[in-house]
């Protein structure tokens, strides 16, 4: 029997994760600061545009995923600026950052529905992408879905085993309480709001750049908000991050190739694996309230105001 | 160094009418943004926003739209603003929507012509259960699993599109009909009778208004409605005084899901006249906006969905005048949430004397 399927199954997963990988993962730091972006899926269609628009223009993918990332940081900030500098309530916030990246996506994006896109090529590594079986199951991908791993390890590194990581979950915790210490809460939650917002344009690239090289409006089908599901799957954990998105990449490309298996089950069934698949995993986490009340930042969305002596 | 006399502090109550203002500050931010992209385009901004926001109300049609429109919007809206108060975060409207018009639209093709005058309020019933089971899912899973309502409801949107698309390429679709994705017509019989000649809107709306009258009745006048309340102003007090949370959920995600399955089943048997893949301009997700711009206030969401059906009816002239896509829409609802956010923030500012005490520091 031939393995060249069951690879491409796997190679098809690790494809379909990265973008969870990226956007679940900047969702994870804003959190572990204390802020619930519901605005992932936003964010995550203005960078799918902005990569592909850019991509057109200059015909490079370095420019693309440069857009991307800067789509995604801007509307964080908008994000950030309302939430952290006026106070306003995070869940309202982040759904209006969703409507109105989703809708100026769609505005904007509507000459580049029919062009063709530019697809990030896969990497040829000396040596090891000519492995047999190992090479097309590991070596061959392109440079993206090598940086999320990578940047997971450096999420995880920078959260557990640096200073930096320490005060960000300290805010997350209790704000007041590192106010009080004299770390800077708003600086730090600026900064990982930004974040979010940075990785969550990157996924989106990847979403019109590879996943799918071009652009439709909605191109990312409620990816933002799986992404959201996700980091709750993760109890808040980089590399369970990780394995989540593959579970969820492994759920799509499944949905992809039931028709090519054989299997009798309607279209339309099959797209809804990955939506319920969400709400199962979030059930079998939650279901357990001492492994969410320990793992969950315990000021998240709440609004920090310091309170000022003698006013 | 010179200090002012004054300074801004925060006001920890604002009062009813710096609360009321925002949602006027925000409206007029809008409009100033809308005029401004106007302006930059070449346009002339005033005359392109009477085009896009007025002119469609100078008929009888139009003004029908507008009423229309406004419809499916109160019932969603005033359901998730009950829930919104008690902190249950019901974000599927949509879903239930969908599910209503299915549910709804079953009983009105497969049912209710068999059952005489009482098919219509079979199909409306069904509507309502559908939406409400739908929401009952997010409420069973948040007490007893502890899993957010917010992103199961949001979920269970996209699977309830699916079902009825499935339907539509498929079991219910109407063999005469081209292959269309749609059902056959309903019966005449089933459509909701119109409140006038020569437009579009239907009974729904009184019913509507009625839903806004029962909301504040429920608010204001019963036990349950305060105890909902108090859980959303402080879960700690309510637990203390032995309300239920639980109780609050179920009541929040089961009332507006039932009102956002009355608005699909009362838009699939009123100006649509059949079951198709595409039934709402995402009237559930506008419903947030709306209960929130409506202050969580039955009279509020009232006027604040006459607000946002404007947003809808200019959107759509925009198409046509301007050659705007229809996603403009979902920007405008965007940026008006955000405008309204922001307002709350200034509005809930006032100007204090500065103590002599603060001073000297």
């Amino acid at each position: 029997m031939s393995l060249d399927y069951p690879i491409a199954l796997c190679t098809a997963t690790a494809v379909a994760a990265t973008p969870l990988v990226f956007a679940g993962l900047g969702e994870l730091v804003a959190e572990r600061a204390g802020v619930l972006n519901l605005g992932v899926e936003g964010m995550m269609l203005g960078g799918a545009l902005a990569a592909f628009a850019a991509a057109v223009a200059s015909n490079s993918l370095l420019v693309a995923f440069l857009a991307a990332a800067a789509a995604g940081l801007v509307l964080a900030l908008v994000f950030a600026f309302l939430s952290l500098r006026l106070g306003t309530n995070q869940v309202a916030t982040g759904l209006a950052l969703t409507l109105f990246g989703s809708g100026l996506s769609a505005c904007l994006g509507r000459g580049y529905a029919a062009l063709p896109g530019k697809a990030l090529p896969a990497l040829h590594l000396p040596l090891l992408s000519d492995l047999p079986i190992l090479g097309p199951l590991l070596f061959r991908f392109d440079a993206a879905v090598y940086c999320a791993v990578l940047l997971v390890a450096a999420v995880s590194w920078l959260l557990f085993r640096t200073q930096l990581g320490l005060m960000l979950r300290a805010v997350g915790e209790s704000p007041h309480v590192a106010d009080e210490l004299g770390h800077p809460v708003d600086a730090l939650r600026w900064g990982a709001v930004a974040f979010g917002g940075t990785m969550a344009g990157i996924g989106g690239a990847y979403l019109s750049t590879a996943v799918t090289p071009m652009w439709v409006e909605g191109i990312s089908a409620g990816r933002g908000w799986i992404a959201l599901a996700l980091v709750v799957f993760a109890i808040w954990r980089p590399w369970r991050v990780l394995f989540g998105a593959w579970l969820f990449g492994g759920m799509t490309v499944l949905q992809l190739h039931a028709q090519a298996l054989g299997l009798a089950v309607p279209g339309e069934f099959l797209s809804m694996l990955p939506y319920l698949a969400t709400i199962l995993v979030l059930v079998l986490i939650c279901r357990d309230p001492h492994l969410l009340r320990l793992n969950q930042p315990a000021a998240l969305g709440r609004a920090f105001r310091r309170e000022r002596w003698g006013s | 160094m010179f200090e002012l006399p004054l300074r801004i502090v925060r006001n920890p109550a604002p009062s009813v009418a710096a609360r009321g203002a925002a949602p006027l500050l925000a409206g007029v931010a809008l409009l100033l943004t809308l005029a401004a992209g106007f302006a930059t385009f070449g346009q002339a901004p005033l005359r392109s926003l009477s085009a896009i926001f007025l002119e469609p109300l100078s008929t009888i049609f139009g003004l029908g739209e507008w009423l229309l429109k406004a419809t499916p919007l109160m019932f969603c809206a005033l359901g998730l603003a009950l829930g919104f108060r008690a902190n249950v975060w019901n974000i599927g409207a949509e879903g239930q929507l969908t599910m209503g018009a299915i549910a709804g639209g079953g009983v009105a093709l497969y049912i209710a012509p068999a059952l005489g005058i009482f098919g219509m309020p079979a199909m409306l019933l069904a509507g309502m259960a559908g939406g409400a089971c739908w929401a009952a899912l997010p409420a069973l899973l948040r007490t007893r699993f502890h899993t957010s309502e917010i992103l199961t409801s949001l979920m269970l949107v996209y699977v309830a599109q699916l079902l009825l698309a499935w339907l539509m390429h498929g079991q219910w679709q109407d063999p005469q009909g081209f292959n269309f994705p749609q059902s056959r017509a309903f019966d005449d019989a089933l459509i909701l009778p119109l409140i006038a000649a020569g437009q579009r809107a239907t009974i729904a709306l009184y019913g509507a208004l009625a839903f806004a009258i029962a909301a504040w009745v429920f608010i204001r006048r019963t036990h349950r409605g305060y105890a909902m309340l108090v859980c959303g102003l402080s879960p700690a007090a309510a637990r203390y005084a032995g309300l239920s949370e639980e109780r609050s959920v179920w009541w929040g995600m089961l009332i507006s899901g039932a009102a956002a399955g009355l608005a699909g089943i009362t838009e699939v048997a009123g100006p649509i006249g059949r079951l198709q893949t595409s039934i709402s301009p995402g009237y559930g997700f506008a419903a947030i906006i709306v209960a929130f711009v409506g202050r969580l206030h039955p009279v509020g969401v009232v006027l604040a969905s006459l607000l946002m059906s404007l947003l809808y009816l200019g959107g759509e002239s925009a198409q046509v005048e301007l050659g705007l896509p229809a996603a403009v829409t979902s920007v405008l609802q965007g940026l008006l949430l955000f405008y309204l956010l922001a307002a709350d923030h200034f509005m809930g500012l006032r100007l204090a004397r500065r103590s002599v005490a603060a001073r000297a520091t």
